[in-house]
Parts: C-alpha cells; structure tokens; sequence
C-alpha cells in the first residue's frame, strides 16, 4: 500500500462512502446488530412470561422457591446463591473488559489470555450453579408442568427463559474457549489486532445485560 | 516477532476481501489474493454474492413452482366439488381417495402454499435473490461483509428447505394449521392429522429460515453501511438497495420474535409446557396442560408477521422504482419522498400488528388505535403510487418485459392497496375478517404484486446474471396473461367475501348462500390453471436463456446509470477488474441536457447543474 493512498484528501462527510460511518469495522458492527435482533428473541420471551405472570392472581414467591445453598443442607439463605451466579456473572464482564482493554492497549497476548481464561471460568462457574439449581428445584418436584410452589406456569417459563439464556453463556463459553486459544496460538498478533476479543466481549457483556433482565423477572418481582 | 508488531498500533485491520483502518477508511490492496477455485468452490459452496444470489433464485422458482402447484390443486376441489379426478388418487393416494381430495390433504396444501410462498419465495428467493446480487454491485463493493456468512445463509436456506420437503413425504403428511400457525391449533398433537409429526417439521424448517435471514440480513446491512464505494453517499444509493436494506433492518428486528414464539409452540407441543394452551377439551376430555394464553401467540406472530409482509413487498418496491426509471428514461420522481416514505412505512409496520385480531375480543379502545395507525401507512403507500406515476408520466417508455411488468405491479399495489382501508376500520373488518375479501387483498397487494417485483427484476437483471437476454416475446405473452389472468382469478373474491364467504373451507356445498358462486369458483379455477400455464412459458424461457439466450455484448444493454452495469458483461469473484469505480452523482439522471443518460461514475460537468442533491 503506497503512502500517498493513506491521505484521504477531504473528508467532510463519514457517509460519502469509501467510509466507515460509525468508524468501526464492518464485523463489529455485524455483532451489534446481531445483538439487536437477539435482544428482540429475549424481549419476546419476556413479554410472554410478562403476559402470564399477570393473568394469574397467585404467583410463587422467589423467596420461597429460591432459598438453598449447596452444601447447606438446613440453612435457608432466600436469594443467596442467585446472588452469588449474578455477582460471578458481573465479574466475568470486567475480567472480560481487561481481556479487551489489554488486547486493544497493549496488544499483550499474556495478558488477555489470563483475563479471558477467568472470564471463561467466571462462565463455567456461573454454567454449573444453574445446572446445580435446577437439578435441585427438579428434584423438589418443579418441572416443565408441575411446580409445588405454586403456578405452575413459573416452573415452566423459568426452565425456558434461563435455559435460553443459559444457551447463549454456553455458547459464549465456547466461542470465548475458541478465542482463548487463538490468542494463544498469536493470530491476533499475526492479524495485528485484538478487534476479534472485543467483539466475543460485546456479546457477553450483552449476555451479562440479559441476565439483569432474566434475574429481575424471575428472583425479584 | 510478536513485540514486533506490538509497536504497529496503526496498522489496517484486515480480511481477504476487504481491507479496512481502524480509523474506519476502506482501502484496497494493491493486489486483490487470488484463490483457485475448483467446481466446488465455484458452484456449490461458493462465496461469491453473485452465486449466492443465483442459488436463492433458483430454490425460491423451485417452491415457486412445487407452492404454485399446490394452489391448483386445492382450487380444483373449490371450483370443480364433488368431481372426481382419478389422476389425484393415483397421485396422492389415501389423501385423494376416489379423486377428491380429503379435508385433511385439502388444509396441508393450502398452508404449505401459504408457507412456500410467503416465506420461501416471496422473502428468501426475493430478498435473498436481489439483496446479493445487487447490493455489492450497486454499492461499489467487492463482494458482501462477509462472503462465509453469506455462504451459510444459503445453506441454511437450503437445509430449512429439505426439511419442509422431507414434511411433505411423511406417513401423516405436512402441516395442516394455516400459514399462521395459530395454536392450539397446531401446539396440540392431538389436535389434527397434520399437527402430528408435520408440525414439528415445520417448526424445524421454520427455525432454520430464520436463521438463514438473520445471516442475510447481517450482511446486508453491514455492507451497505459501511462498503459503499468513495463517493456513494446514502442519498446516492439506487433504491434497490434502500429497499433492501430497510428489508433486512425490519427483518432483523420481527424474525428474532417469531423465533421465541416457534420455541414456545415447540416446547408446548414435546414438552408439555402450556404457553398458549388453556381449557382444552379433546374427544370430551379435559386436558392437563392449562394456563397458558392462545391470542399471546397471534400478537407475538403478527409482530412478525405484519413487518413480513412489508419484507415481501419493499424489496419489489426498490425493483420497480429501478426499472420504471431506467424504461421511463426520466428521474426517479421524488427520489427522497420514496425514501422516506420505505421509512416511514417501515416504522408504521411495527405498530400495526392488531389489525389482524380485531376480532379476537381486542379492547375496542385499543382497537381505534390501531385502526389509525393502520390507516397512517395508507400515506406513505400513495406518496410512492404517486410518484411511479409522475415518473411513468410523459415519459419516452420502453416496454420491456420487466416494464411491463413493473407497471403491472403498480397496478396491483394499487388495488390491493384501496381494499387494505376497507379491512384497516375495525367495524369493517367484523363481517370481512377470515373470508375471502382478505384473501383477495393479500394476494393482490402482496402475492401478486410481489411476484411481478420479483419477475420484474429476472427479466431486467438476466443479462448480468448470466450473460444474455431472455426471450421477450415469450415475456410478452407471460406478463398479459399472469396480468390478466391474476384479476380474473382474484377480483371476483372480494364479491365473495363481501356477502361472506369463509376463507379456509374444504367445501362450500355446506353453505346454501354460497352455492350461487359455483360458477364463479369454476371459472376462477380455470383461469388459475391458465396463469400457471404462463409461469411454466416463464420457466422455460428461464431455462433456454440461460444455455441459448440471445447474447449480450455490450456492458450497458438497458443504458443505464448504477454501477452494476459498469463491470464486465459477467463479472468474476471480485466483481471489478481494476479499481473500484469511484461515484459523482445518483443513478437517476436521465434524458438530462440532453443525454439520455449519465452513468453515476461520471463527475459533473462544469456548470452542469443538479437534479438532486
Ligand atoms: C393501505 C395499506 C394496507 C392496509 C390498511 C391493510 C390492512 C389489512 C388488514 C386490516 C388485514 C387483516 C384482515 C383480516 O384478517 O381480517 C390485512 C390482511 C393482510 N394484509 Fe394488508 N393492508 C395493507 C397493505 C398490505 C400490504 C402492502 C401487504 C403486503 C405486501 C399486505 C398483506 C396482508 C396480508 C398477507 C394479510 C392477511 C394475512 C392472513 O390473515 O393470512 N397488506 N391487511
Ligand atoms: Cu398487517
């Protein structure tokens, strides 16, 4: 590429074409707007389960259905191990911002891969609690058609909504596990830039956002 | 090596087809890599926009074909009930027995119809056709964001058409619950023949569809944002790609949706979940799987499935607006108007979704509401009718095929278009819903009017898609008869439902008022054999051209401006030989000052003034 095709000569508009207008590349912005139409499949799920927690006049309270705690057989800790996946959830956004940070920064292949291999471990924490928890609420009796805290309607929209939204971390693990290991391999060195690590970071920091919304339905109203 | 690079922090992030800065500039290589391409590579799994687009348009002609089919079908049993046709039985076997079709076979061909078409003709093998073959070309690119999700997006496509073909050869047969799919309907196995296995291939088939748009639209979209050409300004861009890119942005923001909703139905039907199940007796029992709610699914699907219907016709839009304004060799008239109004009409598309449920017990305030809103797209609708008629006005037309048939489809929006008001008044739609007036008004402002969009732009874009010229007088015959043949097939239905014939029923002889429209039914039948006589005439021509068409030897043959006729006659992988030809003006100037038209690549001449800015 010759120096003189670097210059652009005037740019007095981003929409003239030959541009990016958002400045960014054409990948990350495929990711948000994949992000935009998933957040459509999420909001569709959640109007239903909207529509039917208020055509029902008795609902189970979260307090009730969500108060064990693994390896706590007699004690009752109402939303704490929800407070514990929520709270290992978050931190894997921010070890999942210093992975992006240290890619874009420094271009460090050491140092993103440690802080995207917690944030993979931030995931599988966060994976096997769920499958933890609905291990137990299953063995207590709520499943996709009976739950004896009550509606059975909220046994069977939170088997679907969380394992919708525990899809996406799954999948996110693993495109997350997938990045890991081509960051070790040095392609993003190789390719002179980290953009791949900062679009997986986009969409799960928005896993992250979805779960606000999926813990806010089910463990708080 | 790596702490080399570490130091480049400017450096241009890059990809084999693109290459782009950080900063947000395009640039090119100096040399574009060259890969071998062996018969796999080139013709099946190939990466290249123009293939892709080839491979949508001959699936979609193939279900074109196969849901065309089926329509006849169904029409022998309306306009000839009672007749046995031996062949049927032969064909179809128990579904035909003693040749007439049974109810059960009767309801899985007119919803295979309606979901062949809708969504495999009318919206993958329109958009997916048009969108990749004219998206790249028109914006200056050398091909789409990302040629491998383009690729998938097609096999996607293909696989969720395997699956819905596999449904037809089934032991109970295909879905039989209407396009809609409307549970219990179809959430229940119980609830009919079809709703057994045939509904969850649906489903399945479904799902896969909408994977393949969402990885099309993608692309769509980040390629016309983001890989015009120098000089392509968004008020430069043809109106293809306008429609095809207010087509994806609405598709990706509706099919998510009927993705949740397809799950639900899933779940409710495998799982025994109860989302839109509730108070269901069935042979006098009363089911276990109960608090859930039926009219829940009718808004999730219609919040899709109002935008889906502006997702079949936008694209026919951006068509006609191309063709009329190249034949009519005059100036898009109001070429912002018909921007703005795409947009407007895609805004409203959103919020109209309830005028499908009128009738479903909708809160009657809630009911004006979207009897006014619905009543709003009437707006933007006539700025565009408006202003294909100021272009067509005093123009110097050339009545190609794809003229004809572009004028045709204004024709049809038209009248498609006044009985949508009727149906937009909630009191109005009372005695309309679910009879055949609806049937008469979807078929002609979407159906039809889509389908000659969709001709329309193979019988303009032939010549680059494969080097040569159909055969136009074969195209002449095609459009009068399709023309004529579509009206007399679908105008008389609006009488029918008028006095309210039922939409979706078997036979008529179980209602004696209707008995009056026997004739009717017969010659509707009959005219609508003669129609898919004319799409076989359109098949063949298709054909023969692609091996013995005429050929086409100048780069420019309809003279002219957007930039896909600047490429070779058949452009390679890459599309442009050298540079990427770079843009000055919109592709609408024609017979101005005196030249019958100005390419977009040519800069303005001293003191030439602007039609448009
Ligand atoms: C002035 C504009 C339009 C208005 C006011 C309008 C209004 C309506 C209304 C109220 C219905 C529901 C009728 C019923 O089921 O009782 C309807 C049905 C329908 N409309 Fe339109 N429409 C308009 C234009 C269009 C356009 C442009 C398309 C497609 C390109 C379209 C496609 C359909 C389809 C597919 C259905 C029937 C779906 C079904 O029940 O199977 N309409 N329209
Ligand atoms: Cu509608």
């Amino acid at each position: 590429m010759t120096e003189s095709s670097l210059t652009m000569s005037v740019k007095p508009n981003v929409w003239q074409g030959g541009f990016s207008p958002f400045r960014i590349s054409w990948g990350k912005l495929m990711m948000w707007y994949f992000l935009v139409g998933d957040s459509f499949s999420f909001g569709a799920f959640l109007i239903t389960y909207g529509a039917l927690r208020f055509s029902y006049e008795s609902w189970p309270l979260p307090t009730e259905v969500f108060k064990s705690f693994p390896f706590l057989e007699n004690v009752e800790v109402p939303l704490g191990f929800v407070s514990f996946m929520t709270f290992t959830l978050i931190m894997s956004s921010v070890t999942m911002v210093l992975a992006v940070h240290y890619g874009n920064a420094e271009r460090n292949r050491y140092k993103v891969a440690k802080w995207l291999a917690w944030t993979i471990v931030g995931g599988l924490i966060f994976l096997s609690s769920q499958a933890w928890e609905w291990t137990h609420l299953i063995t207590h009796g709520m499943t996709m058609k009976h739950n004896p805290f009550g509606a059975p309607a909220f046994g069977w929209l939170f088997f679907t909504i969380t394992g919708f939204h525990g899809f996406h971390v799954f999948t996110g693990v693993i495109i997350n596990i997938i990045i890991l290991i081509n960051v070790l391999r040095g392609v993003y060195d190789r390719r002179g830039s980290y953009e791949m690590v900062e679009k997986v970071g986009l969409y799960w920091h928005f896993v992250d956002l979805v779960w606000v919304f999926v813990f806010m339905a089910f463990y708080l109203l | 090596m790596a702490h080399e690079m570490q130091t480049a922090v400017s450096s241009p992030v890059t990809d084999h087809v693109h290459f782009q800065t950080v900063e947000g500039e395009i640039r090119e290589p100096e040399h574009i890599p060259h890969h071998k391409e062996n018969f796999v590579t080139k013709y099946i799994f190939s990466q290249d926009h123009k293939t892709i687009g080839k491979q949508f348009l001959f699936t979609g002609m193939f279900w074109a074909f196969v849901g065309g089919l089926l329509s006849l079908i169904f029409r022998l049993q309306l306009g000839y009930p009672g007749q046995s046709f031996p062949i049927l039985e032969t064909l179809f076997g128990k579904w035909a027995a003693g040749g007439i079709i049974t109810p059960e076979f009767y309801y899985k061909l007119v919803t295979m119809h309606g979901t062949l078409l809708v969504f495999f003709v009318l919206t993958a093998g329109l958009s997916g056709t048009f969108a990749n073959l004219l998206i790249p070309l028109q914006c200056g690119a050398r091909d789409m964001a990302s040629p491998f999700l383009n690729m998938l997006s097609y096999w996607f496509f293909f696989a969720a058409s395997v699956v819905m073909l596999i449904s037809f050869f089934i032991p109970d047969g295909a879905a039989d619950g209407g396009w809609t799919f409307y549970p219990p309907l179809n959430g229940l196995r119980e609830a009919s023949i079809g709703s057994r296995a045939g509904a969850d291939y649906w489903l399945i088939g479904m799902a896969l569809f909408i994977i393949s748009s969402l990885l099309g639209g993608l692309n769509y979209i980040t390629t016309v944002l983001n890989l015009r050409t120098k000089g392509m300004s968004m008020n430069r861009l043809p109106l293809t790609v306008w429609a095809l890119l207010i087509t994806a942005i609405l598709g990706l923001i509706s099919f998510p949706v009927l993705l949740g909703a397809a799950i639900l139905v899933l779940f409710d039907r495998n799982l025994g979940t109860s989302f839109f199940l509730d108070e269901i007796f069935i042979g006098g029992r009363h089911l276990d799987q109960m608090g859930g709610n039926a009219i829940l699914y009718q808004h999730l699907f219609w919040f899709l499935g109002h935008p889906e219907v502006y997702i079949i016709i936008l694209p026919a839009f951006g068509l006609v607006s191309e063709i009329i304004a190249n034949n009519a060799r005059k100036p898009i008239f109001g070429y912002r108007a018909m921007v703005l109004s795409m947009l407007a009409i895609a805004i409203l598309a959103f919020v109209v979704w309830a005028h499908h449920m009128f009738v479903t017990g909708l809160n009657p305030f809630v009911a004006s509401v979207f009897v006014f809103l619905t009543l709003l797209v009437a707006v933007p609708s006539a700025v565009k009718v408006f202003n294909w008629l100021a272009t067509l006005w005093q123009g110097n037309i050339r009545f190609t095929p794809a003229m004809l048939f572009a004028i045709g489809f204004v024709s049809l929006f038209i009248s498609g278009g006044l009985t949508g008001i009727f149906l937009g008044n909630s009191a109005l739609d009372i005695p309309l819903h679910d009879t055949y007036f609806v049937v008469a008004h979807f078929h002609i402002v979407m159906g039809v009017s889509a389908f000659f969009g969709m001709v329309a732009g193979v019988y303009h874009w032939f010549p680059k898609m494969f080097g040569r010229y159909m055969n136009h007088t074969l195209g002449y015959v095609h459009f009068w008869i399709t023309l004529v043949g579509a009206y007399l097939v679908f105008w008389p239905m609006h009488y029918m439902g008028l006095i309210g014939l039922p939409r979706r029923v078997w036979s008529l002889d179980a209602y004696q008022n209707f008995s009056m429209y026997g004739d009717m039914n017969r010659f509707m039948t009959d005219a609508a054999m003669l129609v898919f006589f004319a799409q076989i005439l359109f098949i063949l021509n298709f054909v023969y051209s692609i091996f013995w068409g005429r050929k086409v030897t100048v780069k420019n043959p309809w003279q002219s401006n957007s930039l896909e006729w600047t490429t070779e006659i058949v452009p390679g992988h890459g599309n442009w030989k050298g540079p990427i030809p770079t843009v000055y003006r919109w592709p609408y100037d024609y017979s101005k000052n005196g030249d019958d038209f100005i390419p977009q690549t040519e800069p303005y001449r001293p003191g030439e003034e602007k039609l448009h800015h």
